[in-house]
């Protein structure tokens, strides 16, 4: 069965990105727009991964990794960060938050599914 | 190429959203108004702007926005303070990025020294802070791995407690070295405690690796890039000969690959871009749709009700549905007037500060929304009618301070949408309209007869007329008396009308009242000899079948129609359009009085009356040419085309060349092909 992936990021070329190529990798990806969003769409089904940008309107992405680390049915969900550069501080953010994982953007299509696949095999 | 190239489109799309916002957020900083959250969607919009460019390699564009993130940035942690040249550098900033977007959307080169002054600027800003900007990072090119020789590694990864809490996992870090090579892993389970006191989601095994590959070494550590501060990790190359490794056990295999298996996805996005094209399009069917459903009404009207019942009730239920049909499709394409709002402050601000005055604007009813084709043609008039009131209305300060008024003067904007129609009102706190002086002028001007008293709408009704302009003097903001006639006529070619109500000393206000749509118009259908044509609803005034004692010829002006001690001029259609078999009497046939701009009110001879009807407005310039006191074409229930008059221009040949054959011969149904 093909995995789930959920990915959110306020910007719609970059959703549109990371599906396409996800999916064309073989993953089933769901979109959400931002951190609550996000929330609401994990509540409604399983999900194998989950891709967040950091800077979100409503819930940003750090917020959001917290509250899915704070509850039970996703709480051991790989998350990856989107981060825009190497920033240093926004990694370790994200990885005190809870997160898995980080992709440097802009990523190739071939490095999003690498990283992809190094925690969502 | 990169398969990626095909968002283009969408990032492009996305990225005019994201710099009206960004421009409204930053006018709102501007202003006062924005608050740590405007700040950060201002920094949102940048970040995603940039975040895009990266993608398509649009390099100035994200060095750029990386320059300007980087002060938001800065900003937002309060390192920099927000005072008037930080947030001036800022609109400067945010006009540059919209130039560089536009140029790399249109594939342009910009030269190299543009918005060197903005750049440096914000160089300088962010140096004063000392947080030197990292430059944007460029992704590396993925480590090559050396085809050289092979080495053996020992690798022992030992995880922290916490390392399975985000949810990393050991065995795929394992996987992943062993497609680095030949490995052997032995786990260390001394770590793990009594099950009583067991953490359940900790991690306690520690794992020995023997990695014998022509991977650098680097590659190895990057497969441990997730989880280096979650472990304790050594890495050292060992003599090929020597094994730690008790217990060797085989790595998991590595994943199937999972293969291009057509996938169901649930798309949960809460709207959808689609193109404008598709959607005229279906706003056009719709209307078609609409009048073969009124002209099914009209036939079914004919029938005997207790023959057909059901056919009859069909045809009501189809007339409802089409109707909410025809709403819902409108409303697709309707868009709040605030992306039209938006640029208005910006406006006041740069021509206050140029006319040495002081002023802001307030706005009201933004989200109100109107027809994509309205609110295209909105923008001038708006424009013109703020600059006007700036321009003419707003006081300098010091006057406004000696008239007891606050000494920033107050404009406000505001939209309503009242029975089917737009209202946008400008309004100013200013001088407003000096009658006397607008009397006095006109006079001059011959615009008023001598001896007669126009009331007080009317004289302020005058300021709309063709080069009128009280500016002592002429600015070049205004214009040179290309004002309010201007915009008179953009409302007016639009469908809709235009008042100004004004007390002297305490401010004006124009009211603008516009169709919401204009794909569709409320016409009056006419006909004349074999011809039938559509005069716009909102244009007439009354229709009449007058006496012959009411009709004067006038040397030089040609027929005119007195009414109710007024002269009204007539246009007679069939004349100009050279239709033959109409009736030539006035008193014969009909005349309807329209008002037009300019002349005032004109009569047109007309044969008959045939009804009320909403028409789809089809372009006649986009079909077939353009053609002199034509607006458009539509084509009626039973399939043939009908002209839209274009009231204003009838009028303009029927008094500037009479005699000219301007209104050439023109055949509707010449139209119908096929």
């Amino acid at each position: 069965m093909a995995k789930r992936i959920l990915t959110v990021d306020d910007s719609k070329t970059m959703r549109d990105m990371v599906s396409y190529t996800l999916r064309k990798a073989g993953f089933e990806v769901n979109e959400a727009e931002d951190g609550k969003k996000a929330l609401a769409v994990l509540a409604g089904g399983r999900f194998d991964l989950v891709i967040t940008d950091l800077n979100m309107p409503v819930m940003d992405g750090i917020t959001l990794i917290r509250n899915v680390r704070a509850g039970s049915q996703h709480r051991g969900v790989p998350i990856l960060i989107l981060t825009t550069e190497a920033d240093g501080v926004k990694k370790a953010e994200g990885k005190a938050a809870g997160a898995t994982g980080w992709l440097v953007k802009p990523f190739s299509p071939d490095k999003l599914v690498d990283v992809v696949q190094r925690v969502c095999p | 190429m990169n398969p990626l190239a095909q968002f283009r489109q969408t990032y492009f799309e996305e990225c005019a959203g994201l710099l009206e916002e960004m421009q409204a957020g930053l006018e709102a900083l501007a202003d006062g108004a924005g608050d740590d959250e405007t700040l950060h969607a201002v920094f949102r919009c940048v970040h995603s702007i940039k975040g895009g460019a990266g993608v398509f390699g649009f390099d100035a564009l994200v060095a750029f926005s990386h320059l300007f993130e980087s002060l938001l940035d800065q900003l937002r942690d309060h390192r920099v303070p927000p005072n008037r040249d930080v947030l001036q550098v800022l609109l400067h900033a945010g006009d540059a990025l919209a130039d560089i977007v536009a140029a790399a959307r249109d594939d342009a080169t910009l030269p190299e020294d543009f918005a060197a002054d903005v750049t440096q600027s914000l160089r300088a800003l962010l140096e004063g802070t000392s947080a030197a900007t990292p430059a944007p990072h460029t992704p590396h090119p993925t480590e090559a791995s050396q085809p050289g020789e092979r080495h053996r590694y020992r690798i022992v990864f030992t995880p922290r407690t916490e390392l399975l809490e985000r949810a990393n996992e050991p065995l795929l870090l394992i996987r992943q070295l062993q497609r680095l090579g030949d490995l052997a892993v032995a786990a260390d389970t001394s770590r793990l405690p009594r099950l009583d006191v067991m953490e359940p989601e900790a991690a306690y095994l520690k794992w020995i690796f023997t990695l014998d590959t022509g991977a650098a070494e680097g590659s190895i550590r990057d497969v441990f890039e997730f989880v280096e501060d979650d472990c304790d990790l050594t890495i050292e190359r060992v003599a090929p000969a020597s094994t730690d490794a008790a217990v060797a056990v085989e790595a998991a295999p590595p994943p199937k690959g999972t293969g291009e298996a057509p996938i169901a996805h649930t798309v949960l996005a809460q709207s959808i871009r689609v193109d404008v094209e598709k959607l005229d399009r279906l706003v056009n069917l719709v209307g078609e749709m609409v009048i073969t459903q009124a002209m099914l009404t009209e036939e079914s009207q004919t029938l005997p009700t207790d023959r057909y019942p059901s056919l009859i009730k069909g045809i009501e239920a189809l007339a409802q549905n089409a109707r909410e049909l025809q709403d819902s499709v409108m409303a697709i394409r309707a868009q709040p007037v605030k992306s039209v709002f938006a640029r208005m402050p910006r406006v006041v601000r740069d021509l206050a500060a140029s006319l040495g005055k002081e002023a802001r604007i307030v706005m009201t009813g933004e989200t109100t929304e109107i027809d994509k084709t309205v609110i295209e043609q909105l923008n001038d008039p708006l424009t013109h009618m703020i600059r006007n009131a700036l321009d003419h209305g707003i006081e300098p300060p010091e006057e406004r301070v000696k008239a007891g008024k606050l000494r920033v003067g107050t404009i406000h904007l505001a939209a309503a949408q009242r029975s089917g129609r737009i209202i946008i009102e400008v309004s100013d706190d200013g001088r407003g309209i000096d009658r006397d002086k607008v009397l006095a002028k006109a006079r001059e001007r011959g615009l008023v007869a001598p001896g007669t008293q126009p009331g007080d709408d009317e004289i302020d009704n005058l300021i709309f007329l063709p080069a009128f302009s009280t500016a002592e003097t002429i600015s070049n903001i205004s214009g040179r008396g290309v004002g309010m006639d201007v915009v008179k006529r953009n409302v007016q070619s639009l469908g809709g009308r235009i008042d100004v109500t004004s007390k002297f000393g305490s401010g004006s206000r124009f009211v603008m009242s516009l169709p919401l749509t204009l794909a569709v118009l409320d016409g009056m259908v006419v006909s004349v000899g074999r011809q039938t044509y559509i005069v716009p609803l909102t244009a007439i005034i009354e229709s009449l079948r007058p006496k012959a004692a009411d009709i004067h010829r006038v040397v030089g002006r040609g027929d005119v129609l007195a009414l109710r001690g007024e002269y009204v001029p007539l246009t007679y259609l069939h004349r100009c359009f050279a239709i033959d078999q109409a009736i030539t009497d006035p008193c014969r046939g009909i005349v309807t009085i329209v008002q037009s701009e300019g002349a005032g009110r004109v009569g047109l001879v007309i044969d008959q009356l045939l009804g009320q009807q909403q028409v789809v407005v089809k372009s006649l310039e986009a079909n077939y040419e353009r053609v002199e006191g034509i607006s458009g074409a539509t084509i009626l229930g039973n399939g043939r085309v009908a002209l839209i008059l274009d009231v204003a221009r009838l009028n303009e040949s029927a008094n500037g060349s009479r005699s000219a054959p301007a209104n050439e011969w023109f055949d509707a149904d010449a139209l119908v092909t096929a």
